[in-house]
């Protein structure tokens, strides 16, 4: 997603990479989410999960025993009995929720994740570029039942006495989660099944202009020549440094466009508004080509 | 250089500044839209901007084009990348409330995909019906293979050499057993996830799902075998069809919906595996959806109704009665045409 054009088509087709063509012919660039970014979201839903059980269990026995020696005290046996029960099933029903609802639920909203994606900026998306349909969260998310709850299950019933069912268990275990491993689109079983992926789900704010004021009014000026030797993977990288503001990579920065350029008895001490004026002037230039077809992408391309 | 034009302000600024400056308010405008139904706070949009939202979600699709052919700002055309994306996914994402879903899934999207399993059902159908004719045999041919085949929590009191009374007693004369509720709430939580589990085994190409069929109906042939030496061949199929007619049919949906998984990966025909997987797994997880629904239902008749009838005949009927009515909501109604030129789908 941080691709410029130029380097976006150099990168094509490696790496975490896909484009999205929609319906409007807009190719959008997808970047596929971390392996990393989501074993830390299932990380973060299985806390919640635990923690959401174990507040629901203390919740419910201690609204049990109060039922119990309520109904106790006041000697209607029968009915304790029937709230218990009440309770029992509460338990069983929200258990059963907890374990298959949660990732369908918030899955199945507008931002198409749950919790601990959200929080690691993930989300679910179709692999075909479609709509994300409900059939397509269903499915890869009962499938998790198998990659992760029964052998989890199975290698805690099994404990670490029996050896075999012990190793079953882990290889079961192992075979799913490093699923995402072996192939291209990162896909856990669940989402071959779905025909869905997980990309990134980036939240970026508009930054406020960089070249206002400087193009033509600054106080350095550039001569044609000054500006021919960059491209734009340079000017992007000069955005980038511009935007971060850190003053030492400012003033080698500078230092390096001025001895380029055979300027360097200029700027001193004023990095920034050297480096805004350049910025602009070479913005403006390589726009200014681009609107007539031509493109530079580095300073070792010719055009322009 | 391209001689900008002589308005000293505008010309102050860039030209894809210029264009930036003058389509940033629809920007803003489409950020703030998408960020509310992100955050699922639909009241807090006015309507004219719920109806404006595809318009603007295009233009500034437009402008995400435009700003690539012209503009060398990396900063603005990541937000717009991001923009769009975030858009995208609202105008294009899960159009549905899960209302909406339930309702159209169970007014035929439920019952195509069942028929869409096709002879995944006769197959499943077949293995379980083999299950249990092999539990039977084998418990016919060697009664030490009861204690092998059955779980322990099904043989407290119902082994072999148990006398008529006490299998009998195992059927009738528990209506006024205390905790009905409790126990159908733990039956349906323990079918759905074999269910699920059986669906879910189908992604290793099938082989684990006819296992778990076979597995589960070899005990249902053991006892039937069972109840068979004691006379009671006919109580014991009225005492399990009540439920069993439904919660059967919902595991062989499932078994189906797994073996769908694994044949359709296994035998792709002309498609990729990965797209042949996908679309069998979406059209099996509706009739997952569903099972579960099923076994909601099994688990009630279980819980209460089998404990509150108390006669073969009522058990029977209303076991019957539950088939007829699965049957008949599955393939009664196929409303895609078969036979004849097709006539456009409706419904």
């Amino acid at each position: 997603m941080a691709r410029t054009a130029a380097r976006a088509r150099r990168r094509a087709g490696t790496g975490r990479d896909r484009v999205l063509v929609t319906p409007e012919g807009v190719s959008l660039p997808l970047t596929l989410a971390s392996r990393g970014a989501r074993a830390g979201a299932l990380m973060l839903d299985l806390l919640i999960l635990a923690f959401g059980f174990i507040a629901v269990s203390i919740a419910l026995v201690s609204l049990g025993g109060g039922i119990a020696s309520l109904a106790g005290r006041i000697g209607v046996g029968g009915q304790g009995a029937a709230a218990l029960q009440f309770v029992i099933v509460v338990w069983i029903v929200l258990t059963f929720l907890l374990r298959y609802a949660w990732f369908l639920w918030f899955e199945l909203g507008a931002r198409g994740a749950t919790p601990g994606k959200r929080l690691t900026g993930i989300r679910v998306a179709a692999r075909d570029g479609g709509r994300l349909t409900a059939e397509m969260v269903i499915a890869r998310n009962l499938l998790r039942d198998i990659e992760l709850f029964v052998p989890a299950v199975f290698i805690a019933m099994a404990g670490v006495d029996s050896s075999p069912a012990w190793l079953t268990g882990t290889a079961w275990f192992a075979i799913f989660v490093l699923f995402p491993c072996f192939n291209r689109d990162r896909l856990r079983a669940g989402d071959v099944i779905a025909g869905t992926w997980v990309v990134e789900a980036p939240r970026r704010k508009l930054e406020p202009p960089l070249a206002r004021e400087s193009h033509t009014g600054g106080r350095y000026v550039f001569s044609d020549a000054d500006l021919a030797i960059y491209g734009e993977y340079e000017l992007q990288t000069l955005e980038r440094i511009l935007r971060e503001g850190r003053a030492p990579a400012l003033e080698s920065v500078r230092e390096a466009i001025a001895a380029k350029i055979g300027r360097e008895h200029e700027g001193w001490g004023d990095d920034r508004a050297f480096l805004e004026d350049y910025y602009a002037q070479l913005r403006g230039r390589l726009e200014a080509g681009m609107r007539m077809g031509r493109r530079k992408a580095d300073k070792h391309s010719e055009a322009a | 250089m391209v001689q900008e034009t002589s308005d000293p302000l505008a010309s102050a600024l860039l030209r894809s500044d210029r264009f930036r400056t003058e389509r940033e308010a629809d920007w803003r405008r489409l950020e703030a839209i998408v960020t509310a139904i992100e955050k699922g706070r639909f009241k807090r949009i006015a309507d004219e901007d719920l109806l404006a939202l595809p318009q603007l979600y295009r233009t500034v699709a437009s402008s995400l084009s435009l700003a690539r052919a012209i503009s060398l700002d990396a900063a603005t055309l990541r937000y717009l990348e991001g923009l769009v994306q975030r858009a995208w996914f609202v105008v294009y994402g899960p159009r549905s409330s899960l209302g909406a879903w339930l309702r159209a899934f169970l007014s035929g999207g439920w019952s195509r995909a069942v028929r869409g399993l096709g002879v995944d059902l006769l197959i499943a159908l077949s293995v379980m019906v083999a299950g249990a004719i092999v539990g039977w045999l084998l418990v016919a041919h060697d009664p030490d293979w009861y204690g092998a085949l059955v779980p322990g929590q099904y043989a407290d009191t119902r082994v072999p050499g148990a006398t008529r009374e006490v299998l009998r007693a195992g059927l009738f004369g528990q209506s006024q057993q205390d905790g009905l509720g409790a126990f159908a709430a733990y039956l349906f939580s323990n079918n759905a996830g074999v269910s699920i589990l059986s669906f879910a085994l189908g992604f290793a190409f099938g082989v684990p799902t006819l296992m778990l069929l076979v597995q589960n109906t070899a005990i249902l042939g053991a006892m039937l075998w069972l109840y068979h030496g004691a006379g009671l061949t006919l109580d014991f199929a009225a005492w399990l069809s009540i439920h069993g007619t439904t919660e059967l049919f919902a595991i062989l949906l499932s078994g189906a919906a797994g073996l769908h998984i694994g044949r359709s990966m296994a035998f792709p025909r002309d498609r990729s595996v990965l797209a042949a997987a996908a679309e069998a797994g979406r059209r099996a997880a509706q009739v997952m959806a569903g099972v579960v629904l099923m076994l909601v239902v099994a688990a009630l008749l279980e819980g209460f109704g089998r404990q509150l009838i108390d006669n073969t005949a009522g058990r029977l009927s209303v076991g019957g009665f539950m088939l007829a009515l699965w049957l008949a909501y599955f393939f009664a109604f196929a409303r895609d045409p078969r036979h004849g030129p097709r006539q456009g789908r409706r419904g």
